[in-house]
């Protein structure tokens, strides 16, 4: 089970980047690229700022060129939060 | 020989108004020709603590009405409001946007201080917080230049664009900078200016100038020109307008508020040289620029500081180009409190629709102008004119003194 969802993902871009209204936040958005949902880079800068704040979690700079898309997105938080995981228990 | 072409000229097309006694021209017009007020207690966040706590708010604007949810994280009210009076005035042009090309449309607009509200909120994020929580935003939504910025993006503008930053004076400047635009080619340009800064921060900011009332009667606290005058009342809001080519506008048959006749700046010397301010100049520079007489002049509104050595200034400017009484003045600013660079924009729209309708709206609060400042101030109730050219000035702290000339459609 992903600790990270999709729908967490576009909660968080509408709350600090508004949604486009011709564009639907639903699973079918997964796999477009956010340029076309009407995200910029600061868009995507600042819903990064979001998810690292809410889920105590830091994400690679380079996630911000690399995951294109919600799904890319999503993986990376995934992969970062994984990541964390063992490091938690080693310190407990 | 050929005739050399014509100047080109700027005419209003088209006005969004966003005002504490109204919002949308139609109902700013008739609450300030019935003399309502604004004017109240601060609601956005308790004043009580503060020495002065009154102002004129905008309460009827409804942001998820006007602005699109995309655009509304990443901006402050002063932007907010810019994007709602920019697509009305677009609307209220009749222009088909898309006529033209993106390149031959520009926008310019002032800014007394920016997104004051946002940079509030990121900057107590910042130090209450950690720099994690500062909005990604917070690189532009405070800026001067966000609200020009804005409404380029939202409507596409690719030719000229600017910002004017010279408090009160830079309504005028920024619509004047348009009119040049024009002037050398541009057949369409947004201008104006909206402020919005009644947050602590703001009202801080402006008490620390020493200029507003300490006053809680809202009927008693900004009274230019009276005697008894002990500063002013911020407010918020201002006015945006769709300047085009006259000879354009026609052609496709726009209806035509009326046109940018003259204008002239001029600075004054710096305080305790002695010598006297140069706003006179600036009166008789737009009134020569216009190609216009004093006695052209229909009526004049003011800049009405609301501070007894200003006022003094301006009516003592006034009686010289016009002669002592020689003109109607009205302070319609009375009704809304001073909006910065958003009040020069609302009261060319005010003066517009004054020598349309031929009305002059009043002074509100008060009774009557200190008798040694020979004006003929409007009080009491809309003054009943009938002529084709006003007088707007603006005066900006730090020495800022402008002078615009607006007319009636010619040849309608």
């Amino acid at each position: 089970m992903s600790a990270f969802t999709l729908e967490d993902l576009f909660t968080i871009m509408r709350e600090c980047a508004g949604e486009e209204e011709s564009v639907d936040l639903a699973d079918t958005a997964a796999l477009q690229e956010f340029a076309e949902l009407g995200y910029d880079s600061l868009a995507l800068m600042e819903a990064l700022s979001r998810v690292e704040r809410a889920y105590d979690v830091e994400l690679p700079e380079e996630t911000l060129g690399e995951a294109l898309t919600p799904a890319a997105f999503v993986d990376a938080v995934n992969a970062a939060l994984a990541a964390r995981t063992p490091a938690v228990e080693a310190a407990g | 020989m050929t005739a050399p072409a014509p100047t080109p000229t700027a005419v209003v097309t088209g006005v969004g108004v966003l005002a504490p006694n109204g919002v949308g021209a139609r109902n700013y017009w008739s609450a300030t020709l019935r003399g309502e007020s604004g004017i109240g207690r601060i609601t956005r966040f308790d004043p009580s603590s503060y020495p002065s706590r009154l102002a004129g708010e905008v309460t009827d604007f409804s942001v998820r009405d006007h602005v699109p949810s995309r655009l509304v994280p990443q901006t402050d009210r002063t932007t907010q409001f810019a994007l709602a009076g920019s697509d009305w005035a677009l609307a209220d042009s009749g222009l088909d946007a898309g006529s033209l090309p993106a390149q031959e449309r520009g926008v310019v607009t002032a800014s007394a201080s920016g997104g004051f509200e946002f940079g509030q909120r990121e900057l107590g994020h910042l130090w209450g917080k950690d720099p994690k929580h500062v909005s990604a935003y917070m690189s532009f939504a405070w800026f001067y230049a966000v609200n020009t910025g804005q409404v380029s993006i939202r409507h596409d503008l690719r030719g000229p664009t600017g910002v004017l930053v010279t408090d009160q004076a830079g309504g005028l400047d920024a619509v004047a900078q348009a009119r040049r635009r024009i002037r050398g080619g541009t057949p369409v340009m947004l201008t104006g200016g909206m402020d919005a800064s009644l947050c602590p921060y703001g009202l801080a900011a402006q008490i620390s100038a020493g200029m507003l009332s300490g006053s809680d009667d809202p009927a008693r606290a900004y009274r230019p020109f009276a005697a008894a005058a002990d500063g002013h009342v911020p407010g918020e809001g201002g006015a945006i307008l769709t300047l085009e080519e006259g000879r354009r506008a026609r052609e496709r048959g726009a209806r035509v508020y009326g046109e940018i006749g003259g204008y002239a700046a001029t600075f004054d010397p710096r305080p305790g040289s002695g010598r006297p301010s140069n706003l006179e100049r600036a009166v008789r520079d737009a009134l020569t620029d216009a190609g216009l007489r004093p006695e052209d002049i229909t009526f004049v509104l003011a800049d009405g500081a609301g501070e007894p050595e200003a006022d003094r200034v301006e009516a003592r400017a006034l009686s010289a180009v016009f002669g002592p009484g020689g003109v109607p003045v009205t302070v319609p600013k009375t009704m809304t409190g001073r909006l910065y660079s958003g009040a020069a924009p609302l009261d060319l729209v005010t003066a517009l629709l004054a020598l349309r309708d031929g009305l002059v709206p009043p002074t509100v609060h008060v009774d009557a102008p200190a008798a040694d400042y020979d004006l003929d101030l409007v009080t009491g109730r809309p003054r009943p004119v009938d002529g084709d050219a006003a007088l707007v000035l603006a005066r900006g702290r730090g020495g800022f003194n402008s002078a615009m000339v607006v007319r009636r459609p010619t040849g309608a």
